[in-house]
C-alpha cells in the first residue's frame, strides 16, 4: 500500500519564501529512491482540491524530507502544518534518478583511472531532488559539481549542505546578488567544455522546461549522459488520470509513471 | 442489510462502481483498494483504434474541482483485447467497457468484438465526452442529439446482449428527452453525469489553460447540477439511472439515491483518495443502519417533496 499517515517531525523556514517538512516513515523511506515523488493531501477541504506532489528532499533511514517553496494556497497550508500533525501522503511515486550504466552511456567502471563525475543543474527550486541525489553520489564517492541558478541570493537554497556533503557548488544569480551573474547554462557550458573529454561524467538536472532544454542540448553536444526531472499539473499521480503527459519523441509519457525522470534524449 | 441492487442484467454486489477514466483498467488501482469488494467497475474509455490523446496541459484545478481535457488517450480495442482484460478477467466483480466511437460502425465493431470476451458484463457507451468531435451530428456532443443517441443505441441493442448503459451529458437542453431516447432504444440504463465543458485562461499569457482549448470540469462543483439532471431523469424513465458527479463521501452518494440513482460512481475523488470508492460504500452502510433501513433499494427516488 502505497496511500499512508505520515506524522510531522517538523516543518521549518529555511528562507523567505522556502520551507522543509519532515515526516517519519520507516517503511517507506527504506524504499524511497532519489528523483521519486509523494503526493500530499494538505487538507480534506475542497480548495485546494487536488493532491500536491513533492520530491524526495532528503531520505534517511526512518524519514523523509520534502523541501516546498509558498506558491499558493496548498503550499500556504501546508508551511502552517505543525510537529505531530498528520499528513496524508501517496509514495514513494514515479522513477528516480538511475546511476547505473545503460546501453548506450559509459558505464562508470569504465572509467577505472579516474573518478566518474555527476554534474547536478538546479533552476530555481530544482535543488529539491537533487539533494537527495548529491546525497547519494557524495555516498559513492564520485566527484559532485552543483550548479545552482537563482533568481537572486535570496533565493537560494541548499548550497550550504551541499557544500558539506563534499560537493562543489556553483551559484549564478539573474541580478549577480551572488555569483555569476547570468544563467545557470552559461556556468555550466563552461565546465562541460573543460569535461568535454572526461569519461563517466554524467549530468542531472531539474528546474525548468527551457533550462532542462538547454541542457540537454548541451548534454548532446558533449554527448553526456543525462537525466531531467519534468515537473507538470498532476490529478492522481498514479498513473490512472492520464493528465501529466508530456510530450517525448516517443509520444506522450506521464510524469507520474513514466518519469519525473526521463533520459534528456527524449525530452522534445 | 441489503446492498444489492440491479442494473439491467447485472447484479451489483453493492451500488458503488468506478467511474470511467478514474481507475484505468483496475490494474492501475489495485494496489490501493480490493476491487472485489466494490459493485463494479467501469474501464477508461475505449476506442477502435489507439488515440494519443490531447496535447498538454491537460489537467487544471478549479475551486472544488477539477478541468480535463485528456481526449480519451487510449491504445485502441486490440490493445485492450490482448493485454488489458488479462487483469480485468481475474476480477469477481462486474467488468463494464466503456466505449466511444466517431461512426455508428466504431461503436458497433466495439461491442461486437467485447461481446465475445467472458468477462465482460456490460458496456457503457459514452456519447458525452466533450475533449473530442463527435462526427455524426450536428451538435457538439452525440448526446446532444436526441437522435443521434437513439440510433447508436438501437444499433447497439441489435449487436450485443450484453447490459447497456448510454452516458449522458449534463450539457443539454432537456436531460428528460435525451433519457428518454435512451430508453425507447433500448438501452438497459443510462449513466449521467459526463463533465460540463468549461475553459479557463492564463492572464499573463492570455492563453487558454488547457491545451485542448476546452475541457470538462468534474468534481464537487458540479454535484448539484449533476443531481439535478439525475432526479430530472428519474421522473421520465423507467430504466435504471447511475447517478455521477463529485462525489466525495457517503453523503454525497446517498443523495444521488434518493434523486433516483440505482447505484452511483465514484470518479474525480478517486484522483485525491484512491481509497475513496471504499470509504463511500462503508458510509453507506453506516447510513443505512443509522437510518434503519433494511435495503439500500428502499432509499431509491425517496427524495420527500
Amino acid at each position: 500500500m502505497k496511500q499512508f499517515k505520515a506524522k510531522i517531525i517538523s516543518n521549518k523556514k529555511i528562507a523567505p519564501e522556502h520551507y522543509i517538512l519532515s515526516f517519519k516513515t520507516p517503511r517507506i523511506a527504506k524504499d524511497t529512491k532519489p528523483g521519486q515523488f509523494f503526493s500530499v493531501r494538505v487538507s480534506r477541504a475542497y480548495e485546494p482540491f487536488l493532491r500536491r506532489p513533492f520530491s524526495a528532499h532528503k531520505i534517511t533511514q526512518d524519514r523523509i524530507e520534502i523541501l516546498y517553496k509558498v506558491v499558493g494556497k496548498a503550499t500556504e497550508i501546508l508551511s502552517m502544518k505543525k510537529k505531530d500533525d498528520i499528513l496524508d501522503v501517496l509514495g514513494p511515486l514515479g522513477n528516480g534518478f538511475s546511476l547505473e550504466p545503460t546501453a548506450d552511456s559509459p558505464s562508470l567502471d569504465y572509467a577505472r583511472d579516474r573518478q566518474p563525475t555527476a554534474l547536478l543543474v538546479a533552476g530555481g527550486h530544482g535543488v529539491a531532488p537533487l539533494y537527495a541525489l548529491a546525497r547519494q553520489v557524495t555516498n559513492r564517492k564520485s566527484r559532485t559539481l552543483v550548479f545552482i541558478g537563482a533568481r537572486t541570493k535570496k533565493h537560494i537554497v541548499n548550497d550550504k549542505e551541499l557544500r558539506k556533503l563534499g560537493a562543489k557548488v556553483y551559484i549564478s544569480t539573474d541580478d549577480g546578488s551572488r555569483g555569476y551573474k547570468g544563467s545557470v547554462i552559461d556556468l555550466l557550458k563552461r565546465k562541460a567544455r573543460a569535461m568535454s573529454y572526461e569519461l563517466g561524467v554524467r549530468i542531472y538536472a531539474c528546474g525548468p522546461k527551457p533550462m532542462l532544454k538547454e541542457v540537454a542540448k548541451l548534454a548532446r553536444r558533449y554527448k553526456m549522459p543525462c537525466q531531467v526531472s519534468l515537473e507538470e499539473y498532476m490529478a492522481c499521480g498514479i498513473g490512472i488520470c492520464l493528465g501529466c503527459a508530456v510530450k517525448t519523441r516517443t509520444g506522450f509519457k506521464l510524469v507520474c509513471k513514466d518519469g519525473p525522470v526521463f533520459d534528456a534524449g527524449e525530452i522534445i | 442489510m441489503n446492498l444489492k441492487v440491479k442494473i439491467g442484467k447485472l447484479k451489483l454486489e453493492n451500488p458503488v462502481i468506478l467511474a470511467s477514466g478514474t481507475a484505468g483498467f483496475g490494474k492501475e488501482i489495485k494496489d490501493f483498494i480490493d476491487i472485489n469488494k466494490l459493485g463494479a467497475i467501469v474501464t477508461k474509455t475505449i476506442t477502435l483504434n489507439k488515440r494519443k490523446g490531447n496535447p498538454p496541459p491537460r489537467i487544471i484545478e478549479t475551486p472544488g474541482g477539477l478541468l480535463n481535457s485528456i481526449g480519451l488517450d487510449n491504445d485502441g480495442l486490440k490493445d485492450f483485447m490482448f493485454e488489458k482484460i488479462s487483469f480485468l478477467e481475474k476480477l469477481k466483480i462486474p467488468v463494464v467497457v466503456s466505449i466511444a466511437g466517431d461512426t455508428i460502425d466504431k461503436f458497433v465493431k466495439l461491442a461486437k468484438e467485447l461481446s465475445k470476451a467472458r468477462c465482460i458484463r456490460a458496456i457503457e457507451v459514452n456519447l458525452s465526452c466533450p475533449n473530442i468531435h463527435h462526427k455524426g451530428t450536428k451538435f457538439p456532443l452525440l448526446a446532444q442529439d436526441r437522435k443521434a443517441v437513439e440510433k447508436i443505441i438501437s444499433r447497439l441493442r441489435k449487436t450485443t446482449t450484453n447490459t447497456l448503459i448510454a452516458k449522458l451529458s449534463p450539457n443539454v437542453t432537456d436531460i428528460k428527452e435525451i433519457a428518454k431516447a435512451a430508453e425507447r432504444a433500448g438501452a438497459d440504463a443510462i449513466s449521467l453525469i459526463n463533465t460540463y465543458p468549461g475553459m479557463l485562461v492564463d492572464i499573463n499569457t492570455m492563453k487558454p489553460k488547457l491545451g485542448g482549448v476546452t475541457g470538462g470540469l468534474s468534481g464537487p462543483s458540479v454535484k448539484p447540477l449533476a443531481l439535478k439532471c439525475v432526479w430530472d431523469a428519474y421522473n421520465a424513465i423507467n430504466i435504471p439511472i447511475i447517478g455521477i458527479g463529485g462525489i466525495m463521501d457517503a453523503g454525497d452518494a446517498v443523495e444521488f439515491l434518493i434523486c433516483g440513482a440505482s447505484a452511483i460512481q465514484v470518479g474525480t475523488a478517486n484522483f485525491v483518495n484512491p481509497h475513496a470508492s471504499l470509504e463511500i460504500l462503508d458510509g453507506i452502510k453506516e447510513y443505512l443502519k443509522k437510518k434503519k433501513i433494511k435495503s439500500v433499494k428502499n432509499l431509491i427516488g425517496r427524495l420527500k417533496i
